[in-house]
């Protein structure tokens, strides 16, 4: 097998192969610096969070209106964005910190989103309605997600000073009032709106790992916050490109494939990367001694 | 109150009166067939117990184990299926492998009676290394079964010879012509058109008795999420093979479905029943009304449009 059929000719052959690359690589390129700030932000479990808090609104518009990308996508949204919004509430009415009363809006959904699902009988089927598969993204959805990542990234482009500076010195736009609200809730919309079309394309509940492992590993290659979405992006780009290979030569269900692959960058970057991983500091470690 | 009790009993007791009474005109009746046991047949699977029914008409009462839109394969045996085979007069069974629990059922349930194989005398096909037991998919064969329901039927209720004889007949001539109108219908297509995409393997006999070519794709299961090698193998196949259309069975991802039938150019057809019928008053209730399901969405995927190859 020559390099060419091994890297390339899948996507020259098939057009399905080519249509998954293009959603995986919009979604890799604004999931990227949007699981940079996460981290940075120290938030990155309340990704997992929304990507749950999406399921009632989903299948509740699955209910109502049948299969239908619009519908569905706007159900989730919704439902996410009213659980990142409780939330918040919560923290600022009351003492409860925002971790935790995410914690308890997201199971709430959960539950709900589970029942509805159980209401219509088979799980099994609503799951695989809910969820998308990457390898059968139509135009309705390749438009979905290019449009989101388009937005995403124009937006973050607008609003990343304050929201780097957030990250490193929460005091300052608290000290603002009501603009670092406003900032902190566009993130929110944002990373809603990227796990929307995540859950579209990869198809599964996973679609928060194309977000949160490329941003954990980049750290151990880069320091910068521009750098760092830089890198994020990349590995969850090339993540996309080669689990859908995987998942072409070896016969392995696309969305875990692409999944897993992220996971292997981290624990590669996390065992060899050039900052702060467990080789670099054993390096300095000894480089230390013999000074 | 005492008035409704004096009633009620003197109606029991007339009734008494006039059972007594009747008992020798009941007896003398048994002897015309019109009053005859009903026959209590227990059929394996649901297109075997409509065939039944057609055949024995009002001589037979007939039970299914494995209902419609069951899946025969997967089937487990319940306490009440048990002792419904323990009471039967007759149990018919497909044979060819096709239920592989029922030696067991039978011992368990102690039933001592005649098991009716109905694909008795049918050259069987062959299908992985074993017989394919999807007999009934071509029409000869079940204008087949059926006789051999005659046959046993007969056997078993000699005394209502007359009815079935009628039943059968009617019930053969109308498989004869369907067999017709089916050979005719897809005769009439183009060979090169005669060729589609299923996901599964019970059509081998319809596909050697009227000359369709069903493909499989190796894999293509319904229970788990593809991957990217599979979904290129159905489109690879698909484009190789230039079927005509692509026909599912319960396959819930309709995305998936499109996409394959896009990249490969080909129309997306209907469903099509193998293994059961669908339930009461839908398209594929009876034995017949699934077979000329079948038909019918098998040429309509297959009759050439003209609007087909503007990709």
């Amino acid at each position: 097998m020559t390099l060419h059929e091994l890297l390339i000719q899948p996507f020259v052959e098939f057009g399905f192969m080519r249509r998954a690359l293009v959603a995986c690589v919009a979604l890799g390129l604004s999931c990227g610096p949007i699981g940079t700030l996460l981290v940075l932000r120290r938030m990155s479990l309340v990704g997992d969070a929304i990507a749950h808090a999406l399921l009632p609104g989903a299948a509740l518009a699955f209910v109502m209106f049948g299969y239908s990308l619009w519908a569905m996508s706007v159900g989730g949204f919704v439902a996410a964005v009213a659980v990142a919004g409780l939330a918040g509430l919560v923290a600022r009415l009351t003492p409860q910190r925002e971790d935790a009363s995410f914690a308890a809006f997201y199971l709430i959904a959960l539950a709900g989103g589970v029942m509805i699902i159980s209401m219509r009988g088979s799980s099994v089927d609503l799951m695989r309605v809910l969820f998308g598969t990457v390898l059968a993204v139509d135009d309705a959805s390749l438009l979905l997600i290019a449009g989101i990542a388009s937005v995403s990234l124009l937006v973050l482009a607008v609003v990343y000073r304050p929201l780097v500076v957030e990250c490193f010195d929460p005091g300052f736009l608290r000290h603002l009032g009501h603009a670092g609200a406003w900032v902190h809730g566009l993130f929110l919309m944002l990373l809603v709106l990227n796990l929307v079309g995540g859950f579209q394309a990869l198809g599964t509940l996973m679609a928060v790992g194309l977000m949160m492992l490329p941003a954990t590993a980049a750290r151990f290659w880069a320091a910068e916050v521009w750098s760092l979405a830089a890198v994020a992006a990349l590995i969850a780009v090339l993540s996309g490109w080669g689990g859908l290979l995987l998942s072409y030569h070896a016969n392995l269900p696309s969305g875990p494939a692409i999944v897993m692959l992220a996971g292997s960058f981290y624990v590669l970057s996390l065992l060899l990367g050039s900052r702060d991983s467990l080789l670099a500091r054993q390096r300095s470690q000894r480089t230390h001694r013999k000074a | 109150m005492s008035m409704r009790f004096d009633a009620s009993r003197r109606a029991s007791l007339q009734m008494l009166l006039a059972m007594g009474a009747l008992r020798p005109a009941l007896a003398a009746a048994s002897a015309e067939p019109a009053a005859a046991p009903v026959l209590k047949v227990v059929a394996t699977f649901s297109i075997l117990a409509d065939m039944v029914r057609e055949v024995g008409g009002p001589a037979v009462e007939v039970s299914a184990l494995v209902g419609p839109n069951a899946d025969a394969h997967v089937y487990e045996p319940t306490p009440a299926d048990v002792r419904r085979v323990a009471r039967a007069d007759l149990v018919v069974a497909n044979g060819l492998r096709f239920e592989g629990w029922i030696d067991r059922l039978i011992a368990s349930s102690g039933y001592r009676g005649k098991v009716v194989v109905a694909s008795a005398g049918i050259v069987p096909l062959q299908l992985g290394g074993g017989a394919d037991p999807h007999a009934w998919q071509s029409m000869v064969n079940g204008q087949r079964y059926a006789q051999t329901l005659r046959g046993a039927l007969l056997a078993a209720a000699p005394q209502r010879s007359a009815e079935i004889n009628a039943q059968a007949a009617g019930y053969l001539a109308r498989m004869a012509a369907l067999e017709q109108d089916t050979r005719s219908r897809i005769a009439a297509l183009p060979e090169s058109r005669r060729r589609v995409i299923t996901s599964h393997d019970a059509f081998g006999y319809f596909a050697a008795a009227y000359g369709v070519r069903f493909i499989a794709p190796r894999g293509w299961t319904t229970g788990s999420e593809p991957s990217a090698e599979t979904v290129a193998r159905i489109v690879r196949q698909a484009r190789e093979t230039q079927a005509s259309a692509l026909l599912v069975e319960n396959i819930s991802d309709p995305r998936l479905i499109e996409r394959i039938a896009r990249e490969a150019h080909l129309k997306v057809g209907g469903q099509l029943y193998s293994d059961a019928l669908s339930a009461p008053g839908t398209a594929a209730d009876t034995y017949i009304h699934l077979f000329e399901h079948n038909v019918r969405t098998l040429v309509e995927a297959m009759t050439p449009a003209g609007n087909e190859h503007t990709h």
